[in-house]
């Protein structure tokens, strides 16, 4: 009896493995079609299989997290940043050859992405990788491109302070995207805010910036509050937003949060005609698993939504959608790693070779018709000059643009422009 | 005054939800002293059938028959966290009694086999669930004291939950057998109880609360592949609070942890306040070890 132990619970956790797994597959392939798109075409290749080094094809990586907490958000990325590369493909590739990707995983772990990062470029030989997502994930890649002279797009906004030569920022940084949301809600929507965040770095610093902007322009703040990563319960803090009564919530809250707080905001009594709140990271994907009853009203700020109304943009989401099927939406994130394929593309173009240097040099100066609008790489500091956008969120759970820059904001991570960020950044 | 009773409705309702959280953990890890890291993903399970549920709903039925699906998902959802932990408990946990450090390595492993699960199957973004319109809103005590209907509805959703089990437990033949084995195995056994009938049948239970509890949180958090995660540790504080292997106990340990909390929260931050709740925990721990209602058992262990 003893004896037989072992033998029956090795037996039964491959079964259970086995079941697992096979629910999985059924999982997908039964196919809600919503969220794991069919590996179309022949593009795509595991890890580690390598492909031929003849020179036939050039090889780009893609390192997201495709597991873990922030798999939630880039894995649309890394969808979109496939579907250009396979558009590239079918209209003859770059320089002549096929764009070959490498797929590698961040694991929602910091140090997974530089250890990956480290090796897509040394082990795997790509010419440049599109990728990251968080700025921890970003801060960790840096000094491994910075030292195998690597070429990194990172899509997403980001709290600004930083320029590697190594790095190309898609994504906004804070004067198009915080600041000038800030000043319009100065100006449309009251004078007293209320800051509420996650706490770590990002909402931390887009704070300080905004404390500073208040503080010049007229503002007036009503509180700061930081939660925990993950916190679930937002009723004693929608409690102090009640006893400070402010004008406007501005509110960089990051994940799931963002679900709770709006879902507890809506039970409190609270509507959007009572207090705006402004959101930085809640796009169209965000919209879907937070629910358009509870974020009717509400505001965001970004580059670019689903909505926004170019001949770019059409063909987008168009593209998009068939690829990855019909309930999928696009999002500024999604169109910035997009977007960034298509810039290392032209630029490669342009300098008749994928090395490093060369590319950097071409790319200075290189406009795009994006679908967000007209964008073009700042030759200084390797960032877009992007237009700025705010929405409100309308019923079908996508956005109505109120307000856009008119034309692209020139890209300034250390807000050198502004007399009143003196005392924020010593670059 | 408004923000007083607000806080204290608060601190109600979030302790209400802690308990909730904790009921079914109290039965897998109180009673039955598995270290049940999966006890958040039974959660999500929950979660996850509360949302079917309303899938199904809105796309086969008369909409007119929306607002009764999470009436019906309650016990939907207790029913398959209910199978899933029988699986569970039948293909493995069962091989793990009286090795805590296995059974807590090997319910994280299915832990992450079940976040992946759902990551496969729904996708990795949140998805959304529509509460019900008669949760919607809230009940106007005065001017600035809105008690919103959805954590009512959890305060009494908890209130009937432990109802059920008290009576379970205490006044049924079934909770009788329960007892019996969980204070003395073998003496039960040899009074011809099937023991292994009763501990699949209390690892069930105890996932099946979870279920419930997962669909309660539909109305007020995210619905995601990861939400198990920010549950579990509060539930185990919950349950090593009130002292292992007493029910009674749980509901003190989540009244005394939700009332301070949003006390602390208020008076400081967030982060802070979460520390400060520690930091008494702990403090506790050391004055009395065994929680705030120890056990008393005849069995020599």
């Amino acid at each position: 009896m003893k004896r037989n132990r072992p033998w029956k619970f090795a037996v039964c956790a491959v079964v259970l493995c086995v079941v697992l797994a096979g629910c999985g597959s059924g999982g997908g392939a039964g196919g809600k079609g919503t969220n794991k798109p069919a590996s179309s075409g022949s593009s795509e290749t595991g890890g580690d299989t390598a492909a031929p080094g003849d020179g036939d094809v050039i090889k780009v990586g893609i390192l997201h997290s495709l597991s873990g907490t922030m798999s939630i958000s880039e894995v649309s990325v890394k969808d979109s940043e496939l579907m250009a590369i396979q558009e590239i493909n079918a209209k003859g590739g770059v320089l002549g050859k096929q764009l070959v990707p490498v797929m590698e995983d961040g694991a929602s772990d910091w140090p997974t992405f530089a250890e990956k990062a480290r090796k897509l470029i040394s082990e795997n030989k790509v010419v440049t990788v599109f990728g990251g997502w968080t700025s921890a994930s970003r801060k960790a890649m840096l000094p491994v491109f910075e030292e195998l002279n690597g070429l990194l797009w990172y899509p997403v906004q980001y709290e600004g302070l930083e320029a590697s030569p190594n790095i190309f920022y898609t994504g906004a940084t804070t004067n198009q995207q915080i600041v000038p949301a800030v000043s319009w809600l100065l100006e449309n929507r009251g004078k007293r805010f209320f800051l509420l965040g996650s706490d770590y770095v990002f909402p931390q610093t887009a704070n300080k910036i905004i404390k500073e902007q208040l503080k010049a322009e007229g503002g007036e703040l009503a509180g700061e509050e930081y939660t925990p990563l993950g916190h679930t319960d937002y009723s004693t803090m929608i409690a102090k937003i009640q006893k400070a009564k402010p004008d406007v919530i501005f509110n960089t809250l990051n994940g799931d949060s963002n679900v709770a707080f709006f879902k507890q905001l809506k039970d409190a009594g609270i509507s959007a005609s009572d207090i705006t709140t402004l959101s930085v990271s809640v796009a169209e994907e965000e919209i879907r698993g937070i629910g358009v009853d509870v974020l009717q009203g509400h505001l965001a700020a970004w580059n670019y939504y689903q909505t926004t109304d170019t001949e770019a943009n059409q063909a987008f989401v168009d593209h998009y959608k068939k690829a990855y099927g019909k309930d999928r939406v696009t999002a500024d994130p999604i169109e910035a790693g997009y977007i960034a394929v298509y810039l290392w593309a032209a630029a490669v173009e342009k300098a008749g070779t994928t090395e490093v240097g060369a590319v950097k040099e071409a790319a200075k100066g290189l406009e795009l018709d994006a679908p967000g609008g007209k964008v073009k790489i700042d030759g200084d500091n390797q960032h877009l000059y992007k237009t700025v956008r705010i929405g409100e969120v309308q019923a079908d759970g996508q956005f109505k643009e109120l307000w856009n820059s008119g034309e692209p904001v020139k890209p300034d991570p250390y807000l050198k422009d502004y007399a009143w960020a003196a005392s924020l950044s010593t670059p | 005054m408004e923000i007083t009773i607000i806080q204290l409705f608060n601190g109600l309702s979030v302790s209400s939800i802690l308990l909730l959280i904790a009921l079914g953990l109290a039965i897998t890890f109180g009673l039955m002293n598995v270290i049940n890291m999966a006890h958040g993903e039974l959660i999500m399970i929950g979660a996850y059938s509360t949302y079917l549920t309303q899938t199904i709903f809105s796309s086969y039925l008369p909409s007119s028959m929306f607002n009764a699906y999470f009436i019906l998902a309650i016990p939907i959802s207790f029913m398959i966290a209910f199978a899933f932990g029988l699986l569970l408990e039948g293909t493995l946990i069962r091989f793990l009694y009286g090795r805590p450090l296995d059974s807590l390595l090997a319910t994280w492993g299915i832990a992450l086999m079940l976040q992946q699960l759902a990551r496969t199957i729904f996708g990795a973004p949140n998805v959304a669930v529509k509460s019900p319109a008669w949760l919607d809103g809230g009940l106007k005590l005065m001017d600035g004291v809105v008690l919103p209907y959805k954590r009512l509805f959890i305060i009494g959703l908890v209130a009937l939950t432990l109802i059920i089990m008290f009576f379970y437990i205490y006044r049924s033949n079934a909770g009788r057998r329960m007892r019996a084995v969980m204070q003395n195995r073998d003496m039960a056994a040899c009074l011809g109880i099937s023991t292994r009938r009763v501990d699949a049948m209390t690892f069930a239970i105890g996932s099946g609360i979870a279920g419930i509890a997962g669909c309660a949180l539909t109305l007020i958090g995210p619905i995601g592949p990861a939400l198990g995660t920010y549950y579990i540790v509060d539930a185990f504080m919950v349950v090593v609070l009130g002292g292992v292997g007493k029910l009674i106990g749980t509901i003190f340990g989540a009244l005394g942890i939700g009332l301070t909390n949003t006390m602390f929260e208020y008076w400081t931050t967030a982060s802070l306040g979460k520390v400060l709740v520690f930091l008494c925990i702990v403090a506790f721990l050391q004055w009395r070890p065994k929680g705030l209602v120890a056990m008393k058992t005849r069995a020599l262990d």
